[in-house]
This record gives C-alpha cells, sequence and structure tokens, in this order.
C-alpha cells in the first residue's frame, strides 16, 4: 500500500513536469509557427530600408532647349529616439525659424501617421540652400538629424505652366491604390507631369541595411542581394516651341483667353497658351500650397488650362464646317450665289453685317455672310432625301465630329473636355419630339447656339483644313528617352468625312478673307502679312458672359502649311480686332522668327482688356 | 582498479552524455549570441564565450573531483555545507556588490561569485540529511516546522538581497516535500491559490466570490448528494444580500456595494458551520473552510500585489496577463524575445544567422534570454530537441532517485529535480511569454561561471550518490 502511493507520487510528479514542458511547446509553436507577427516585427526592427529617389525625367523643347529641369533641395530628417537635448534658439535660428516653429515641427512629425521614433522621418522639407550650408557645418553636434537631398522641378524659362502642370507629395487615397508610393513621395499632379508620371518618376531604389538596436547600421542586407537601383526617369521631348510660346505668352498678357498652334502634318501642338498663365516656380517646393491657394482664388482662374478645358462657341468660324459639309452632301455648289439684305429673313432671322451681295462660296467666307450660311445649314438639315429632320441633323452631326467635335481629341494632357455638339435627343427633350426645325436651331449655321468647343479642337479644326481633310490627333510630347516611338495613336490619320477636293474653295476663302484688297468685305485683312500667304478665318462668338469673345483661326503659308492656329480672346469683340493680329503675329513669329510690324506688335502688348473688362463692371 | 571500473560501470552515463551535450549546445549558442565578425575567435577570452570555455573546463573539473570523492562526505557534511552557505548568504549581504539592483555578488579578488547559486544545492543536501533516515516522517508539525525552517532561511536571505527570481527556486522544494509524505490535497490546494492569485488580478473580487462560492456548492453537493440543502443555502444567501441592499437603501447606509456580497457570504459561512454541526456533516466544514481562506486569500491579492512586490515585478506579471502592455518599456525584454524567438519560424534562421539576437535587440542574451537564440537560429525544431533534452534530463533524474535504496539519496535527487525544473520552467517560459520575467539562469545554457558550476555540483553529486547505490 505505501509503496504504491509512493510510486503514484512519482508519476504524478513526472505528470506535472510533462504538462508544463508541453505548454511551453504549444507557446512555442504558436509564436514560431502559427503567429506571423513576429516575423514582421523582426524585420521592422533589424532592417532598415533607405530608398534611393532617382532624379525626374527632364523636359526639353523641340529644338532641344531645357524647359523643366530638376534642382537638388534638402529634407531634414530625424531619428526621434536619437535626439539628445539640444540648444533650440541656436539651432532654429540656423533654420531661419522661430523656436515655435521648430518646436511646432516636432509636435506635426509626432502626429503623422505611422511615427516611429526608431525611423527617420521627415522634419522640414527642403530647406534653403543657405540654410543648409550654414547647418551642414554643425550637424555632427546634433544628433539624430540627417540632411536627405531630394530633387524639384526648376523651370528656366518660366513659360508653359499649364503644359507642365507640376509636381507634389501624392495624397493618401493614391498611396493606397498604388503600392509604387509611399507617404512623402513626389508625384506628377496635373500636364504633362502627370500624363506622363510613369515615363517621368523612373523607378525608385532601395538599399536595404541591417541595423542593430541602436539603429546603426551594421552592413547590408544578405550582401545586397535584395537591393535595388533607382533607375533614372526618362527625359521627354515636348512639341512646343519654346519661343513661340513665350511669345504668344507675351501677346496674351492682359487678356483672357487662349491660343493654340499646330504643325498640321503632324497634329505636334506648336504652343499652347492659356491666359493668364502663371509662373511655374510658383508651384514649387515650401511655398507650393500657399501659392496654389492664391492662384485658386483668383477670379481669372489662372491654374485653369483654356486651351482643353474651357468651351466656347466657334462662332463664325464654324461657317466653314457648314460649307464643307454643304459640298459634300451636295447641296451646295462652289458657284452657289445667295443674295443677303443684311438679314436672313425667315422665321426669327439672322442678323448679317454689311458686305457685297450676292456672294459665292469662297467670298461668302471671306465676308462671314450670316444669310448665305442660314441657306446652306438648312439645304444640309432639310435635303430631300432624309425623311425627318431627325436623320438629317444626325447626318450633319456625324460630318461636324468627323472633325474632331464634340469628342476628346485625345491630346496627351490630363482633363481635357470633349466640348458639345447637340443631339437629336437632346432637341427633343428640349422642345419636343417633332416640334424642331432646320429653323429653329438656325443659330448652328453661324456657330452659335449649342455648340462648345475647346480652342484646342478649334486649331484642330484648322489643322485639318489645311490638310485638306485629316488631321493627326493633337499631342504635347514627341519624344520619349529610350522609347522609339509615342503612343501610336498619336500617328494614326483621323480622316474627315469630307473629301479632300472640296477643301480649295474653303482654303480660297479663307485666302480672300485674309488677302483680298481693301472694299471687297474681306474681314481679316489684319492679319496678312508680307510674303507669307495666311488664309484665315474670323469670328465673333456671341455668349452669355458679357461682350463677344473675338475668335480667328488660320493657317500658313496657303500652299505648304505650317502652322495652324486658333486664337480666342474673352470679351474682346470682333474676331478681326485682338484674335486676327495675334494670330498672324504668331504665324509670322514662328515661320519668319521675326517681327515686320512692331507698330502691331505695339499695339497688342499695350492693349489691356482686364482695364475694360473692370470698367464695364 | 577494481573500484575504478566499478565506478565507470555504476555511473549513469546517459545522463553524462546529456549534460555535456547541453553544455556544448549552451557554449554554442553564447557564441552565437555574442559573435560579431570583429571577435570570432573562439579562444578570445575577452570575449563571454572565451570565458564560458574557461567556466566548462573548470566544471569538468569539479564534476570529476566529485567523482572520485567519497559519497560519506556529503552525507555527513551536509550541514556543514547548508551552513557555510548560508554565512555566505549573510556575507554578501554586508559585503556583496550590487548587479542590476540585486546585491547577491561577492566578489573575490577580480572574481565574483553567486552564492545564492550554491545555497541550492547546500539546501537540497541539508534537505536531505533531515527526510533521509527512515525516522522522519512528514505527519506532525515539528517535522514541517524543521523543514520550512531549513528553506525558509536560505530564500529569505536571498529575498533580502533583493534577487526574488532565485529565492522562488526554494519553493520548488515542494516537490520533495510532497514526495516524501505531503498530501496532495495541499499540493492541489497551493495550485488553485495560486490560480486564483492570477485569476484576482485579472477579474474583479466580485466574480471571484461568486466563482468560488459556486465551485464550493457544486463540490459541495458533489459530495454529499444533498441539492435541496445546496438550493436552500443558495436562496437564504441571496435573500440576505437583498435584504442587507433594502436595508441599505431604506435607512440610508451609504456602504460600499461589495458589502451587499460580503456580508451574506459571511452569514452563510456561519450559518455553514453550525449547519455542519447540527446535521454532524464534517465536509460542511472544510468546504466552508476552503471558502474562508480563497476568499481571504483573494482579497489578500491586492495588498500582496502592490505592498509585497517590488513595481517591476508588477509590471512584469501585468504584462504577462495583458493587463498592461508597453513593448517598449516593462514589456521590453519579452516583447523583444517573443519577436526573436517567433521569427525562428520552423527551422530557424540557421547558426549565426539570428538577427534579432546578433544586433542585441534581446538584453541579457547570453544570460537569462539564452533560450532566444536557440528560438531564433534553431526554430521550432530546434527548441523541440532542447526542450526534449530537457524533459529527458529530468524524468531520468526521478527515475534515479527512486532506484535510491537510501532516503537520503532519493531525497536529494527530487531536490535536484526540483531546482532544475523550477529554472528551465521559469527561464523558458519567460522567454516564450508564459511565466514572469524572473532573472534566472537556464541549466548548463546560461552564460555565467556560478551557475554552471553550481548545477554541475548539484548534478555529479546526485551521479556520485547514484553510483554507489549498491555499496554501503
Amino acid at each position: 500500500m505505501q509503496l504504491n502511493i509512493t510510486t503514484d507520487k512519482k508519476y504524478i510528479i513526472s505528470g506535472i513536469i510533462i504538462l508544463v514542458f508541453i505548454v511551453i511547446i504549444v507557446k512555442l509553436f504558436y509564436i514560431q509557427i502559427v503567429d506571423s507577427r513576429y516575423k514582421f516585427s523582426a524585420n521592422n526592427n533589424v532592417l532598415r530600408y533607405i530608398t534611393q529617389y532617382p532624379a525626374r525625367g527632364l523636359i526639353y523643347d523641340r529644338n532641344g532647349e531645357l524647359l523643366v529641369a530638376n534642382q537638388v533641395v534638402y529634407d531634414l530628417m530625424i531619428v526621434k529616439n536619437q535626439v539628445k537635448p539640444f540648444d533650440t534658439l541656436e539651432f532654429s535660428s540656423m533654420l531661419g525659424l522661430t523656436v515655435e516653429q521648430v518646436k511646432d515641427a516636432f509636435e506635426q512629425v509626432r502626429k503623422q501617421k505611422g511615427y516611429s521614433p526608431r525611423k527617420s522621418v521627415v522634419l522640414l522639407k527642403q530647406i534653403s540652400d543657405s540654410s543648409y550650408a550654414r547647418l551642414q557645418e554643425v550637424l555632427y553636434k546634433y544628433q539624430g538629424f540627417e540632411v536627405l537631398p531630394r530633387t524639384v522641378r526648376t523651370y528656366p524659362r518660366r513659360i508653359a505652366g499649364h503644359l507642365f502642370g507640376y509636381v507634389g507629395e501624392v495624397d493618401e487615397s493614391v498611396v493606397k491604390e498604388q503600392p509604387y508610393y509611399q507617404q512623402g513621395d513626389y508625384i506628377g499632379i496635373n500636364g504633362i507631369e502627370k500624363y506622363y508620371e510613369n515615363q517621368l518618376r523612373g523607378v525608385k531604389g532601395v538599399n536595404i541595411f541591417m541595423v542593430d538596436v541602436h539603429n546603426r547600421i551594421k552592413g547590408p542586407y544578405e550582401e545586397g542581394r535584395f537591393d535595388s537601383i533607382a533607375k533614372v526617369g526618362k527625359n521627354l521631348i515636348s512639341t512646343i516651341d519654346a519661343d513661340l510660346q513665350e511669345y504668344g505668352e507675351k501677346l496674351m498678357i492682359n487678356k483672357i483667353g487662349s491660343v493654340v498652334a499646330i504643325e498640321p502634318k503632324t497634329g505636334e501642338v506648336l504652343a499652347m497658351i492659356s491666359s493668364p498663365t502663371y509662373n511655374p516656380e510658383l508651384l514649387v517646393g515650401r511655398n507650393r500650397t500657399d501659392n496654389f491657394r492664391i492662384l485658386q482664388n483668383d477670379s481669372l482662374k489662372p491654374i485653369f488650362n483654356r486651351s482643353i478645358m474651357a468651351l466656347y462657341p466657334p462662332g463664325s468660324t464654324f461657317k466653314v464646317v457648314n460649307a464643307l459639309i454643304g459640298l459634300q452632301e451636295n447641296v451646295l455648289a462652289p458657284s452657289t450665289r445667295y443674295s443677303c439684305y443684311g438679314r436672313y429673313t425667315v422665321g426669327r432671322g439672322v442678323g448679317c453685317h454689311n458686305h457685297p451681295s450676292p456672294l459665292d462660296l469662297e467670298h461668302s467666307i471671306a465676308a462671314s455672310c450670316n444669310t448665305y450660311y442660314c441657306h446652306v445649314f438648312r439645304n444640309i438639315i432639310d435635303k430631300r432625301e432624309f425623311s425627318s429632320i431627325e436623320d438629317g441633323f444626325n447626318n450633319w452631326k456625324q460630318h461636324v465630329e468627323s472633325f474632331g467635335y464634340g469628342n476628346k481629341l485625345g491630346i496627351d494632357l490630363p482633363n481635357e473636355l470633349k466640348g458639345i455638339v447637340p443631339s437629336v435627343n437632346f432637341y427633343n427633350k428640349y422642345f419636343r419630339k417633332g416640334g424642331w426645325s432646320s429653323l429653329t436651331i438656325i443659330s448652328l449655321s453661324i456657330g452659335q447656339g449649342e455648340l462648345g468647343t475647346t480652342p484646342l479642337q478649334m486649331a484642330n479644326l484648322v489643322s485639318a483644313i489645311a490638310n485638306k481633310g485629316y488631321y493627326y490627333t493633337p499631342h504635347i510630347v514627341k519624344d520619349i528617352e529610350g522609347n522609339d516611338e509615342i503612343d501610336h495613336k498619336y500617328y494614326e490619320k483621323h480622316v474627315t468625312s469630307v473629301d479632300s477636293s472640296y477643301y480649295k474653295y474653303i482654303i480660297n476663302g479663307m485666302d480672300l478673307a485674309v488677302n483680298a484688297p481693301a472694299g471687297s468685305g474681306s474681314t481679316a485683312r489684319i492679319a496678312a502679312i508680307p510674303d507669307i500667304l495666311v488664309c484665315g478665318k474670323t469670328g465673333t462668338s456671341q455668349n452669355p458672359h458679357g461682350e463677344d469673345h473675338s475668335v480667328f483661326f488660320a493657317f500658313a503659308p496657303k500652299d505648304d502649311p505650317k502652322i495652324a492656329i486658333a486664337v480666342y480672346v474673352e470679351n474682346a469683340g470682333f474676331g478681326a480686332t485682338w484674335a486676327a493680329p495675334i494670330a498672324s503675329l504668331m504665324i509670322e513669329k514662328y515661320l519668319k522668327d521675326s517681327i515686320s510690324r512692331p507698330y502691331l506688335e505695339e499695339y497688342l502688348l499695350n492693349a489691356n482688356l482686364l482695364d475694360r473688362r473692370a470698367k464695364r463692371k | 582498479m577494481q573500484k575504478g571500473s566499478k565506478l565507470v560501470n555504476n555511473l549513469d552515463w546517459t545522463t553524462i552524455f546529456i549534460y555535456i551535450l547541453l553544455v556544448f549546445m549552451g557554449w554554442m549558442n553564447i557564441y552565437a549570441a555574442v559573435y560579431s565578425e570583429e571577435h570570432s575567435n573562439i579562444l578570445d577570452f575577452s570575449q563571454r564565450y572565451g570565458k564560458q570555455l574557461v567556466w566548462i573546463l573548470f566544471a569538468f573539473i569539479i564534476a570529476t573531483v566529485i567523482m572520485l570523492s567519497d559519497t560519506r562526505l556529503y552525507m555527513v557534511f551536509s550541514y556543514l555545507f547548508y551552513g557555510l552557505v548560508i554565512a555566505m548568504l549573510l556575507g554578501t549581504l554586508v559585503l556583496g556588490k550590487t548587479v542590476n539592483a540585486s546585491k547577491s555578488w561577492l566578489q573575490i579578488g577580480s572574481f565574483g561569485l553567486q552564492p545564492a547559486e550554491f545555497a541550492k544545492f547546500a539546501t537540497a543536501l541539508a534537505l536531505a540529511k533531515l527526510m533521509g533516515p527512515y525516522g522522519f516522517k512528514l505527519n506532525n508539525i515539528k517535522s514541517y516546522l524543521k523543514v520550512f525552517v531549513l528553506i525558509a532561511l536560505p530564500a529569505g536571505i536571498i529575498l533580502l538581497q533583493n534577487d526574488t527570481g532565485s529565492a522562488l527556486v526554494f519553493g520548488a522544494f515542494i516537490f520533495i516535500l510532497y514526495r516524501e509524505g505531503l498530501p496532495g490535497w495541499i499540493l492541489v490546494f497551493l495550485i488553485f491559490l495560486v490560480g486564483l492569485f492570477i485569476i484576482t488580478l485579472i477579474y474583479s473580487p466580485i466574480s471571484i466570490l461568486v466563482f468560488l462560492y459556486i465551485l464550493t456548492l457544486v463540490v459541495f453537493v458533489l459530495q454529499t448528494r444533498k441539492y435541496k440543502d445546496a438550493f436552500r443555502f443558495t436562496f437564504g444567501i441571496v435573500g440576505i444580500g437583498l435584504l442587507v441592499y433594502l436595508v441599505s437603501e431604506l435607512f440610508d447606509y451609504k456602504m460600499p456595494k461589495s458589502y451587499y456580497f460580503f456580508i451574506p457570504v459571511i452569514m452563510g459561512i456561519v450559518i455553514a458551520f453550525i449547519y455542519g454541526f447540527a446535521n454532524r456533516i464534517r465536509h460542511v466544514y472544510i468546504w466552508a473552510a476552503f471558502l474562508t481562506v480563497s476568499i481571504m486569500a483573494s482579497l489578500s491579492v491586492d495588498y500582496v500585489f502592490h505592498s509585497v512586490l517590488d513595481v517591476h515585478h508588477q509590471k512584469r506579471i501585468n504584462d504577462l496577463l495583458g493587463i498592461e502592455s508597453d513593448p517598449l518599456g516593462w514589456g521590453y525584454n519579452v516583447s523583444q524575445s517573443k519577436i526573436a524567438i517567433g521569427s525562428g519560424g520552423f527551422i530557424g534562421k540557421g547558426y549565426l544567422g539570428g538577427t534579432q539576437t546578433k544586433y542585441n535587440f534581446v538584453p541579457e542574451q547570453s544570460t537569462d534570454f539564452i533560450f532566444c537564440t536557440v528560438g531564433e537560429e534553431w526554430g521550432f525544431i530546434g527548441s523541440f530537441v532542447i526542450l526534449g533534452l530537457f524533459l529527458y534530463l529530468l524524468l531520468r533524474l526521478i527515475r534515479i532517485a527512486e532506484r535510491q535504496r537510501e532516503g537520503f539519496a532519493r531525497v536529494y535527487g527530487y531536490g535536484v529535480v526540483s531546482i532544475l525544473f523550477f529554472h528551465i520552467v521559469v527561464n523558458i517560459g519567460m522567454t516564450v511569454g508564459v511565466f514572469p520575467v524572473i532573472g534566472i539562469p537556464l541549466p548548463f545554457f546560461s552564460y555565467g561561471g556560478s551557475s554552471l558550476w553550481a548545477f554541475t555540483i548539484l548534478l555529479f553529486i546526485l551521479l556520485k550518490l547514484d553510483s554507489d547505490r549498491f555499496g554501503h
């Protein structure tokens, strides 16, 4: 009996020991195999990822001039754990800040998401060169601080802010969607910087180091097997002619509007001006946010790229489209003449201005006769072969859209608008089904009414006319370093629905508009350039926001078009007054690189249409 | 010569083999923990692995000397050793050097010694001397008192040195007591009280009270099958509780809410005693007493925890129980230790491939947290193997203890088992977060001369006693 009890006890003791060992083994199994949390923590403990930021690609103009370059700035980083008490006053004054500002920065850092006192975080962004120079000499005194060079943009010519866009820190939403980016990375936010972000940014590299408990680097992780080298961003060659762009921006000073110039043979955008413009340097560096707010609150909307985001009625320039459609539809012959007594009298009627009458097609363009185009438009819509107005209208709409209207052209810039070409549905809803006729929508004949086009679409239209019936999608980048070609869509020819044989009459009409002798009723004689045959068409687009917009589009030279241009000057009255001379000077600048009419230039540079606008108000 | 071959034949070579294996693997891990490219020569005596090599050599010499000594030496001089160690402990208390807030080092020239390490085997010897003789029975207060004094004296002095971890080791001698006659229910009750202590730290006293009451009642019903009485009793207690509540509300005595529970329970216990007396049921006394002791223990937890334990003990316990978390402060050791072990995964990062231990994320990694290196570099497999070796060693030692004919050797054997078990389990347990952090070394593994020698002496005296089991 006694023996039995003692052997029992032996087993109980053994049992207790075994039980406790099992508990420990289960726990070991749990933390070593089941729970992966500890592995992450171990890597966080010991691995330090040092990102190598590649330099962003540069942007050149079409002649190889550097337009967007990089500049080194310095971010002041801290590792909170390593910071020892220091002389805040000396430190602050070195950075050109007050003690409060520095304390505030520390406070901000602590509030950051994912902040760790053992990791390097940005304390102050983009400290100035002089601060850096002062700081560098004494940095050894401040433990836990380091300076990290980063690059920001700089713009040697300070032009074309709208086209380049700008670079800023990524949003949290982008970080979530695209794992490439991390908080604090830079990303292109608008313009080319945004559209070509993937090419420009390059590829970040990373060096993985092992650190000890004091965050001291002990050497590369796995002999650098997982390290990657940063790849520099690709340089871009834009289609922009820097001189032309700058000249256009100069001419547009104190005017609101837009100028778009395209090389018709390629669709390359030579200049794209949206006025008022802004100095791109304002959106660089530490003051970017403040400056952005100022620009954004400006009533003239300088950040808004009117060239692709503003919708204007095309006005009389649209008459050439109707003429082309009329010819194609066989409801108009070059010799067709309509009389005009200052008004198209059917229905509510459309007024016209004083010019010789009757006119044939070419002269109707030169004189921009409204009556003529009311006839043409009604003949197109009410053509006998169509059983209803809806079919007639749809046919017209298809023609119009083949010129690039009503849809995004597909330029390589973000936020392009598609413009407005009304639909049958729209009129059925606006009036009622069967409640409208060609007469109801007669404004479309002269480019008014429910039409909206961007200046880019206007320039593209001239380009198509200059090419006698086709265009290439306008684009702003012609070459990406290291790539054989740009997006294939920019090499595709878009053919309009109007046969190329009809274009000569329109071109002759536009020639007459500019180059006919005085007294012939030609509307755009101010645009004529000695030695260069400019073909153009004025427009005066009525709009609900005050005085008419001054519109002009043109191409030159007539026989071998090298530039097609569209100019909008908001609330500036007749096309001939402001838009035509601007286009003319720009064509001359581009083709001859010199200005033969300094008086005209003077007249434009001194014009301040903003004052006029302000006075009216 | 004949005597020599008898010694060789009777030695438990399995245990010796495990001992050598553990010491060797311990050294490998110390090397890995301290390892850096600059110091890679294993004979670099400025580094811990170099020094440990010397300690190991000495340990082997000590082991050999013990093997060649006479067994009777330990039996005869047990109390002398014990007295010597007590004197050393007291000396340390006066002259000792303070390391990590505990005054447990005795400096002799350039050589530091931790008498607490040697107090363990000396106490085991003294207990063996006391409890070994056939006439000793653990059935009277006097016997218990003698045993208690033998254990409490060194433990108390070590506690005064502020070395709580080492003092707690003496609690492990409960195994000897149990083996030598301590009733099993006391062991169970003690385990229950420890559990109660932990539960009380986590849950509110009221819920503990309800838990204890239900537990008592269930056991009572199971034992006596008096369902009706149990129900009546419960109704009565709830009734008293309601009455107390009503009285306090009506007369607006502002008594603490816990009184609504305590008053009926105390009255209930009194009634239970009367009930048991009237019905002549002995069990009722026992269970009422159990309830009383449990409640008092539970109520005293708060006091013990905050007044007896140091702040760092409190924090470590809170950290373990998940009451309070501070991975960069109090919980730093354990959280880093778990990260190191956890990151080892199934097969580990390979020898010398550990990053957490190599770059010093784990504090005390060559002494108390040596197991982190094992966990990180050798993974679950390695940890499992080492735990298996330790377990096998302990079970083997129980077998050795049980095969002794002499009471002295058996008691001493269980002493060895108790000490090793406590060290192994608490040390590894704290690195994986099963036990609160108590700074005691892992036998044969941790860096340090004193602990290695003390464990060697502890183990080899038993092996010597074992080899002589057929003699005398």
